[in-house]
């Protein structure tokens, strides 16, 4: 989700706790600028998080579930699948807007996904993607012992 | 956010916002988007297919008047409990879009059904009337 701003955690690692507040800006500068910075990227996402991980939602109608390739790696999302072309037998097209074709997204996170609890689910023409945080990668409480 | 090549046009991606007719104010602040189609004929009727992503078949209304077919759906907007958007390319909204449809469809014919967020109505064409002409003499 930080995407290209993930360089900034190795050069210049006291930017790290800027991150989040730095990638807010760039999402409402993109939202101010879309018509210049809309991508081509399909399925269009929305991403949800809260302390635990993130939800992300993608509007991807007509794709059954079984037709929809979900992966996770480390901190990275892959959607892939295909939009199922119309049968032939409803004859010669006389308008064509719908997506057709091969599509793949990868999505990027700032935190570890801890693949065996994602969960996933297609409703309505909508895929629901459940992404828990890591353990390992949730911040720890220390507590200090001593009188 | 990076993403692998697609085949998909960059005007795919994007809902397009539904032109307001003329002489008509809306009343919700609600986005309404144009439903992209695809429209198919062969000899016994006519296929539209509309993607309607987040509508439930029961909030689907078609309604067919004089010559003119018209789509209107309610997406269920629902923000997830307990998260917050940090990141949003698409919005919910309802969706609405007409057609001018030929005078061989039997209106009385027309079916429609809902399937994973797509909408598909079925125009079957009227029987071919054909008469033949005795000439007497």
């Amino acid at each position: 989700m930080y995407g290209n701003l993930n360089w900034m955690r190795q050069d210049l690692p006291w930017m790290g706790p800027l991150l989040p507040e730095m990638a807010r800006l760039r999402d409402q500068m993109d939202r101010v600028f879309r018509r210049r910075t809309a991508s081509a990227e399909h399925p269009p996402v929305n991403v949800w998080t809260n302390a635990d991980g993130a939800l992300v939602t993608a509007e991807l109608p007509g794709i059954p579930a079984d037709k929809l390739d979900i992966s996770v790696s480390g901190s990275t999302l892959t959607l892939r699948g295909e939009c199922p072309a119309p049968a032939e037998a409803l004859g010669a097209a006389h308008r064509r807007e719908r997506a057709r074709g091969r599509f793949g997204r990868t999505l990027d996170f700032p935190f570890q996904i801890d693949s065996a609890k994602v969960e996933a689910r297609c409703e309505r023409g909508i895929v629901t993607i459940r992404l828990p945080r890591a353990d390992s990668d949730k911040p720890r409480k220390i507590t200090v012992s001593g009188a | 956010m990076s993403s692998t090549p697609n085949e998909l046009s960059p005007d795919k991606s994007r809902k397009e916002v539904a032109p307001t007719p003329e002489g008509v104010e809306r009343m919700e602040t609600r986005a309404v988007y144009t439903p992209r189609v695809d429209i198919h004929e062969n000899d016994q009727a006519i296929t539209l297919i509309a993607d309607l992503p987040g509508v439930d078949r029961s909030d689907v209304d078609i309604m067919l008047e004089k010559n003119t077919l018209t789509l209107r759906a309610k997406a269920v907007a629902k923000a997830p409990e307990g998260y917050s958007l940090a990141h949003g390319e698409y919005e919910t909204g309802d969706f609405e879009r007409s057609f001018t449809v030929s005078e061989d469809v039997d209106p009385d014919a027309i079916a429609a059904e809902v399937r994973d967020g797509v909408l598909t109505v079925t125009l079957p064409k009227r029987a071919p009337r054909t008469r033949r002409i005795n000439i007497g003499g």
